[in-house]
């Protein structure tokens, strides 16, 4: 086991990993965050940082020898990690969802179990391929079909983008199930390092998010059949991948409003120093702005609280209802939306300190990276989605 | 009654397969039918039948073939 703490690892064993991933937050994500910004790169340091912690096989089950932590402590860890570096947060986020995936679809395969096992005792990074060419940005769409001969499988696939496509040691990809199958009748294949191939289509210069490195990639891959996933990709997309997406990207959006505010807090603080005994103009406005991400909070904890119940009480009819999705996406909507505008109001706070890349009130890169929220699956997509299940929902 | 609805199906369900050439029992999903598109056939069931799918059986498994739907669609008109 690496428990032995190099520099800038923090965890010691008192710690919980919340404790953990909060104090490497503000002691290597927050201290390189600049950097991946700037130039654009993955955040080895923090990725590193929560590998020798053992943060990445967190959702791992007990029975696999994972530590099989709740889903909401997962979230806070986006959370808190999003507070300095969004970029380091998405990653973190990400790779969790696939683990979801794996965790939740695929203990019925025996190879699939041991993969668990190996994630957690290598701390492996997974990425997700479910983009691509041609589709539209339609996760429950494939052009590329999976093909499957005497007991092996290939697949090769054109993704628009691939987060930390280059820097994962696994991935796992949405192909239609066989040739002759329609474009929404998927698969999720899992694509081990050493069998597939990479080729890099585009560019990652992105206004923000910038360290999560997502060009497109031609895919080349293949391996044994059994790392074709033995469910249906629909059903692990409405019951797994869509709701605990929406769950801890809603948890890094809330991490960035929450060290907006906190940026803002300081400025204020600083301007209220400057003249003892007077609150300064500035103040009303962070009080405007702090009701804004309580309400925030609130609506992502309970939402996410609500998900994580649905998941442990293993009924997936409980997470394919109408009601739960139309929760889920309004939550995806709403947090997207409010991070954008928390992290604007933080800004007329901070005036022209925040507005500066150099000063301790910078929020360039939270407003940058805010803008991202409500691209990933557009709202609009979303609002669409929404618009046609309010035609068939009967009760709320 | 397997004729209704097979023949909203065959409006609504956007399938890539001829739904004349799928039995009852195939999967409709498998056939390319989008939850976008079971939305319309439900839509086009209740305008049929004149009932309403309550939203315990507005799941992916009550629309996944023919006779899943026959079975629903005649669990609510029983009382008629």
């Amino acid at each position: 086991m690496t428990t032995a703490a190099p520099q800038g690892d923090v965890s010691t064993p008192a710690a919980s990993p919340l404790e953990t991933v909060t104090r490497i937050a503000s002691e290597v994500a927050r201290v390189h965050a600049d950097s991946v910004d700037r130039e654009g790169r993955f955040p080895v340091e923090a990725m590193e940082a929560l590998k020798r912690a053992r943060m990445l096989g967190l959702l791992v089950p007990a029975s696999l020898g994972g530590p099989e932590v709740p889903l909401d402590q997962v979230a806070s860890m986006c959370e808190a990690l999003a507070h300095h570096c969004a970029s380091t947060a998405m990653v973190f986020a990400m790779h969790h969802i696939q683990v979801a995936c794996l965790a939740r679809h695929g203990m019925a395969s025996p190879m699939l179990r041991a993969y668990l096992t190996e994630l957690n005792e290598k701390q492996l990074l997974i990425a997700s391929v479910t983009s691509e060419v041609g589709v539209g940005g339609e996760m429950r769409a494939s052009v590329t079909a999976v093909e499957q001969r005497d007991g092996r499988f290939s697949l090769d696939k054109d993704a628009t983008t691939i987060s930390y496509g280059e820097h994962a040691d696994d991935l796992l990809a949405t192909a239609r199930r066989a040739p002759d199958a329609p474009r929404n009748d998927q698969s999720l294949v899992l694509l081990r390092k050493g069998s597939f191939t990479l080729e890099r289509t585009s560019n990652w210069d992105t206004m923000g998010m910038r360290g999560t490195c997502s060009p497109g990639f031609k895919v080349r891959s293949t391996g044994p059949s059994e790392h074709v996933l033995p469910v249906a990709f629909a059903d692990i997309a409405s019951q797994t991948m869509v709701p605990v997406s929406h769950v801890l990207w809603g948890s890094v959006w809330l991490g960035i409003a929450a060290g907006a505010v906190a940026r803002a807090r300081a400025f204020v603080r600083q301007q209220a120093r400057a003249k003892p005994g007077t609150v300064p103009p500035t103040a009303s406005r962070l009080a405007e702005v702090h009701n804004l991400l309580q309400t925030m909070r609130a609506s992502v904890h309970e939402v996410s609280a609500e998900a994580g119940r649905r998941m442990a009480a293993s009924d997936p009819e409980a997470l394919s209802s109408i009601s739960f999705s139309l929760k889920m996406n309004n939550l995806k909507v709403s947090a997207s939306t409010l991070v954008a505008d928390i992290v604007h109001r933080a800004l007329l706070i901070c005036g022209i300190q925040g507005y500066k890349n150099d000063s301790p009130f910078s929020l360039g890169r939270y407003l940058r990276d805010a803008h991202s929220a409500a691209l990933m699956i557009g709202n609009d997509r979303i609002l669409a989605t929404n618009a046609s299940l309010l035609l068939v929902l009967k009760e709320d | 009654m397997i004729e209704s609805i097979r023949n909203i199906l065959k409006e609504h369900a956007r399938l890539s397969t001829d739904i004349t050439t799928l039995s009852d029992t195939a999967d409709l999903y498998q056939a390319g039918m989008t939850s976008h598109a079971s939305v319309n056939v439900m839509l086009a069931l209740e305008a049929s039948f004149d009932v309403e799918f309550p939203d315990r059986m507005l799941k992916r498994t009550v629309f996944q073939s023919v006779s899943s739907i026959r079975e629903a669609v005649e669990e609510l008109t029983a009382g008629k």
